[in-house]
């Protein structure tokens, strides 16, 4: 697949996500080891890394799911950290986290799932506003007529679309993709790939994707950065990530696209 | 500061134990415990108020526990009446069957069956199901929803357990009484006005409220235990069967206990 042409709106000079040193270990076993990140207006960037290296740790430390133990991290101009209850909430509505294994709601169908946060947080909305915004969002990611379905009646691939749509309903600034592709067959995953550049234009959102998946990196990332050891070894477009001559990172592009 | 994090060989001494490695735990259990009922206190106060889910809840856990509940309650009624009769017989003394069923159900039985038997069946089910949508990190996706999974899910299912487990304890006690007096009726040839008539004579007002107190506490023990083992479910499938099962367990002994501390408080208060 084509290396993703980088998006011309990003705005290098405003920074979405800011984070310092950030370490988070889990009883005695150290997952990130002082993690450096910007993220800026309008970017796609992709983390790349090995099973068990904290990727998801990362992401859920940005959305305030998990505590850091050390270091700063900024959202949208606000310490993550340092937030009370309510504050952490209003930050919430602007960050869209979109899960590993989706995370639907089983015991709803498509549509509670989608108004669940609308009915909470959009309550100036009447009830057609409300389904004109389902309506679209399911559009959006292409999946209109399961609307009355039950997530389990759905696929993988069908789930994680669903799951997208939820996260957008709410039009956040920010979204946090947690493997998208991850599981999915070859053909779904360029959909996949094509929705998450289809947000970035449409939704005008800054993007975190964390993938292990280099044909979804490559697709999506405007920028590239390698998570090995707890720390961020590499950064740079797809091919400068690459070019390194560092043996876990080239196993790691061996091992995608050489079988 | 830790100086040497990084050397190998240093985790232990990262992790202090103020007493032992297990009673530690039994202590953070019991802080947690401690914190998860205190949240429940404080957030069921809160706006927002989640009606729609409460009035499911308490339909999922009334009504469709109906059935199981009068069969069981019917059958137990029947069956204490029958076993009993012989021993009052011994001393000619059968009239006085009434009585004896009424304070046996209205004091004990009623309460108890109800809530045993609803810890089987309420209990497992909201274990399993918060367990599993800990596992699947559903209550993760709520929460960075701004969505505050614990009034959504937790407060409303306690709140449902407390007020349907009394509402169907009344339900089984008068069940029971029924089977108690169809019994009675086949052999002793009692009318249901002299049945129920000796029934009400036998107890007390002390009495109704001492079970409806109780089977409110059973209530939320259930609804409590249940959501607890849930809600702090371990990751993975294995996890949410053992939500599931601990969540009958604990709740269980733990009514057996609370009946017999109840008990002493009654006998107490009757000696005034
Ligand atoms: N809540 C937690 N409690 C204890 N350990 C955890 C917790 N969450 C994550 N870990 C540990 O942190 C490490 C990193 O986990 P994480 O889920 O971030 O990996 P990942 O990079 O997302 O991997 P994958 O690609 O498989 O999703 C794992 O070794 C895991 O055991
Ligand atoms: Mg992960």
């Amino acid at each position: 697949m084509e290396a993703k042409e980088i998006n011309p709106n990003i705005d290098r000079n405003e920074k979405v996500i800011s984070i310092r040193g950030l370490k988070k270990a889990f009883d005695d076993f150290e997952v990130l080891k002082g993690v450096d990140l910007d993220l800026f207006k309008g970017e796609n960037l992709v983390v790349l890394g090995r099973s068990g290296t904290g990727k998801s740790v990362l992401i859920k430390i940005i959305s305030g799911l998990l505590q850091a133990d050390e270091g700063s991290v900024n959202v949208l101009g606000r310490e993550v950290g340092a937030l009370k209850p309510r504050e952490l909430d209003a930050l919430r509505l602007k960050i869209g986290f979109s899960f590993q294994n989706s995370a639907l709601y089983d015991s709803m169908t498509v549509r509670e799932n989608l108004e669940f946060p609308l009915i909470r947080h959009a309550k100036h909305m009447t009830e057609a506003e409300r389904e004109d915004t389902i309506q679209y969002v399911l559009e959006a990611v292409g999946l209109l007529q399961a609307i009355n379905q039950m997530p389990s009646e759905l696929s993988g691939g069908q789930r994680k679309r669903i799951g997208i749509a939820r996260t957008l309903i709410l039009k956040p600034d920010i979204m946090l993709y947690d493997e998208p592709t991850a599981g999915l067959d070859p053909i779904t995953c360029i959909e996949i790939n094509s929705l998450i550049n289809e947000v970035q234009e449409k939704f005008n959102t800054s993007s975190i994707i964390i993938t292990h998946d280099l044909t979804c990196a490559r697709a999506v990332g405007d920028r590239i950065v390698m998570l090995l050891d707890g720390q961020f070894q590499r950064e740079g477009t797809f091919d400068e990530v690459f070019e390194s001559n560092d043996e876990r990172v080239q196993s790691f592009y061996n091992y995608n696209f050489i079988d | 500061m830790d100086l040497d994090k990084n050397k190998p060989g240093t985790a232990s001494s990262r992790r202090r134990y103020v007493t032992t490695r297990r009673l530690d735990r039994i202590f953070v259990e019991l802080a947690n415990v401690y914190r998860f009922n205190a949240r429940f206190f404080k957030e069921v106060w809160l706006p927002p108020y989640e009606f729609k889910e409460i009035i499911r809840q308490c339909y999922e856990i009334g009504v469709r526990s109906l059935p199981l509940i009068s069969l069981t309650g019917f059958i137990i009624g029947i069956v204490f009446t029958n076993q009993s009769r012989p021993s009052l017989a011994d001393f000619g003394a059968t009239s006085l069957l009434p009585a004896l069923i009424s304070v046996a159900i209205i004091r004990a039985i009623g309460p108890l069956v109800t809530a045993l038997i609803a810890a089987g069946r309420v209990g497992s089910a909201i274990g399993a199901e918060l367990g599993s949508m800990r596992v699947t990190e559903q209550i993760d996706a709520m929460e960075v929803s701004a969505t505050n999974p614990f009034k959504f899910l937790v407060v409303s299912r306690v709140l449902a357990t407390t007020l349907m487990i009394p509402a169907l304890t009344m339900f089984t006690t008068l069940v029971s009484l029924l089977g108690g007096y169809l019994n009675v009726h086949q052999n002793e040839l009692t009318s249901l006005s002299v049945f129920f008539y000796q029934v009400f004579d036998a107890i007390t007002f002390l009495d109704i409220i001492a079970s409806s107190v109780k089977s409110v506490i059973f209530g939320y023990t259930i609804g409590m235990v249940g959501c607890y083992k849930g809600y702090n479910s371990s990751k993975g499938t294995e996890g949410v069967g053992k939500a599931a099962n601990s969540s009958v367990v604990t709740a269980m002994f733990l009514i057996f206990i609370e009946e017999l501390l109840i008990m002493q408080v009654i006998n107490t208060i009757r000696a005034f």
